[in-house]
């Protein structure tokens, strides 16, 4: 029989306590407000799954919810491309290098609101220097009328923003690569394609699985850029979800039906986390465990 | 195949001035059609760059690279036809072990009934035929390394197949086994082979010829024998054997020759004129036991007695000399081996007895 020594869960107390206070504390609060009507705080009224059943029903939230993963999707699509060929393209080493990382770690170092403040000027038709060019070359630009408009230029600003982590994140992966694996592929006659294909992407892997999961997790609960931006609109074209999350909460006080759907999103961006990452951990890898080994 | 020509030098920075700064020193060598070469030497000497330049992976900084005649100096590895395998295994990892060895031959557009031919000799030769469908990521340092040489090799049309140190991360009982392989296939396929280590062992029993390297320069290229029996350069005597050399300062003059103020040899015309850098230069395996008093023969008291297995290293320290030079002896242990404290007196001039002259083998000495 093995010794067993419970002294060793002192060791993990204080994490546990972190953690108790941080996460789960407030998380359980939410579950509390989710199963309550609360209509003062005298006087509570437990309801069960109601809010639950509700919020399900809701057509807004429905409408929010594929908003946001055609958004998020988007954002990946163009990202992660974006960002491996901008890593690609950025000088390896000397002087210009760390020039150049400075210039691509800038859009990272500006607060959420000041982006969205940014572009919120520089679409204006009047005096925006991108909505001002669009105008003169004679396209009817409004992000504040047009809803796709408005939504292409939600996911030029997340672009502009958040592109140059992917990219960075891909910099650092590629210098990486020890120089053996370029000369061999020049002896074995490879083309850059090839190179690209059989040697830079798949040693990638490893940071591109970590830029998917931050953009998308990023992204899927974006919230400060389009409201700064459009507020939402025209209509509810750029709602995502955390800002249809706000408007009940704190516009109409729903506390019940936000815990509610809080809840809910918080598993969903779980459940499709756990997907995406053993999705990106099995691909390239997949006939390892059956053959060989 | 090919017969490579160089006659260069090379310098990673951009004005070099002085010796120091030269990765290569201005050096000549053929190495002939189909012919197996070593490039030996410590680490840092010089010899990888060596081989980079002659596979096109560097381009000297003065200088020509020629293959049968043409020069090649501004062309890429790829049009030089050059096959090499490196230190550290290189694997695709998303290919399997097949993908990997017909990897060159794809990027070149061969016939896949070809391709799959080469691929399953090449396989056959290293015994991995039976992982050929295995994803080459997940198998051994060992089998990742054969995997390189698999891919250096697959392609028969090569100029040359050049290694750098390719057995440094294999097994011991492996190493021995593979470097059979190369041999064999180097007689099978008369293929041009360059292979780099620093192992003496390893050069001399892979290459009908062997270019001893030390900081940049070229000191000697020739055949085991001949780096054994006649090195060029101090050098070459003191790296190659084990142990390597024994050198004494030497003094050279109408007399004689004297080592540690003690006459050994008659004066030779050839040493005339040598003053203080002249040494000279026995392997411990031709110092051999003297009666006392004996020419060509000095007193020493030996100071270590070591039993190496198949023969003793006696180690002794020569009487009179200011310089306190030791000498080292290599002795059968059939023979009287002396203890420690002992005086003996040691041969050390002889047929296979070498001069140096800064560092420099003195020709037409007749000891």
């Amino acid at each position: 029989m093995k010794p067993v020594n419970q002294k060793a869960w002192l060791l993990i107390l204080p994490v546990v306590l972190c953690v108790a206070f941080s996460a789960i504390l407030p998380l359980m609060t939410v579950v509390n407000y989710s199963v309550q009507d609360i209509i003062s705080p005298e006087r509570r009224i437990f309801v069960g799954t109601e809010w639950f059943k509700a919020v399900m029903r809701d057509d807004d939230l429905h409408g929010a919810l594929l908003r946001q993963i055609t958004f998020s999707l988007a954002v990946l699509l163009v990202e992660i491309p974006l960002g491996i060929a901008l890593a690609l393209s950025m000088p390896a080493k000397g002087w210009k290098s760390s020039a150049v990382l400075v210039l691509v770690a800038i859009s990272l170092l500006i607060p959420w609101n000041v982006v969205g403040t940014i572009w919120q000027i520089f679409g204006r038709t009047d005096i925006g220097l991108m909505g001002a060019t669009l105008t003169w070359l004679g396209i009817d630009y409004s992000y504040t009328g047009n809803a796709t408009q408005a939504w292409l230029t939600v996911l030029l600003m997340d672009v502009w923003h958040w592109t140059p982590l992917v990219a960075l994140l891909c910099f650092a992966g590629l210098r990486a690569i020890p120089d053996a694996y370029y000369q061999a592929a020049q002896i074995d006659g490879a083309s850059k394609l090839a190179v690209f294909r059989y040697i830079q992407l798949p040693k990638l892997r490893g940071v591109l699985m970590i830029a998917v999961l931050l953009r998308f997790m990023d992204s899927f609960m974006i919230y400060t850029e389009p409201f700064v931006l459009t507020g939402g609109g025209p209509g509810n074209a750029t709602t995502f979800l955390s800002q249809y999350l706000t408007q009940k909460a704190v516009g109409q006080f729903d506390l019940g039906p936000a815990a509610a759907f809080s809840l809910i999103y918080f598993l969903i961006i779980l459940l499709l986390c756990f997907i995406l990452y053993n999705w990106m951990l099995r691909v390239g890898t997949a006939n390892k465990e059956n053959t060989g080994e | 195949m090919a017969r490579i020509d160089l006659d260069l030098a090379h310098a990673y920075t951009a004005n070099p001035q002085r010796d120091e700064d030269y990765a290569l020193l201005p050096l000549k060598i053929r190495f002939d059609d189909g012919g197996a070469y070593a490039l030996l030497g410590p680490s840092g000497c010089g010899k990888t760059t060596l081989l980079n330049i002659v596979s096109g992976l560097v381009k000297p900084s003065q200088g020509s690279v020629k293959f049968d005649g043409a020069d090649v100096t501004g062309r890429t590895p790829q049009q030089r036809n050059i096959a090499q395998v490196f230190q550290f295994p290189v694997i695709y990892d998303t290919m399997t072990v097949a993908e990997n060895l017909a990897f060159p031959l794809r990027n070149r557009g061969v016939a896949t009934e070809k391709i799959k031919q080469r691929v399953g000799k090449i396989a056959e030769m290293l015994e991995m035929s039976g992982q050929l469908g295995t994803r080459a990521a997940g198998l051994t340092a060992d089998a990742k390394q054969k995997i390189s040489l698999g891919r250096g090799l697959v392609r028969e049309d090569v100029s040359a197949v050049l290694f750098d140190e390719p057995l440094t991360v294999i097994d011991p009982h492996l190493k021995w086994k593979l470097r059979r392989k190369l041999k064999q296939i180097h007689h099978e396929l008369k293929l041009t082979l360059i292979y780099v280590t620093h192992d003496q062992v390893e050069a001399l029993t892979f290459a009908d010829q062997v270019v001893v390297m030390t900081r940049g320069r070229a000191v000697q290229i020739g055949s085991a024998s001949d780096l054994f029996e006649r090195p060029q350069h101090t050098f070459v005597g003191h790296f190659i054997g084990s142990p390597g050399m024994n050198f004494l300062p030497a003094r050279a003059d109408a007399s004689g020759v004297s080592v540690a103020g003690q006459n050994v040899m008659a004066a030779s015309a050839a040493l005339a004129g040598s003053g203080d850098t002249l040494k000279l230069g026995v392997r411990p395996e031709y110092v051999a036991l003297a009666a006392s008093g004996s020419p060509g023969a000095l007193p020493a008291i030996v100071t270590q007695a070591q039993d190496i297995g198949t023969y003793w290293l006696v180690t002794a320290r020569i009487v009179g000399d200011p310089a306190e030079s030791l000498i080292r002896s290599r002795l059968r242990p059939e023979q009287a081996i002396p203890e420690v404290g002992d005086t003996v007196w040691l041969a050390i001039v002889g047929a296979h007895t070498c001069f140096y002259r800064d560092d420099e083998l003195v020709s037409g000495v007749n000891p």
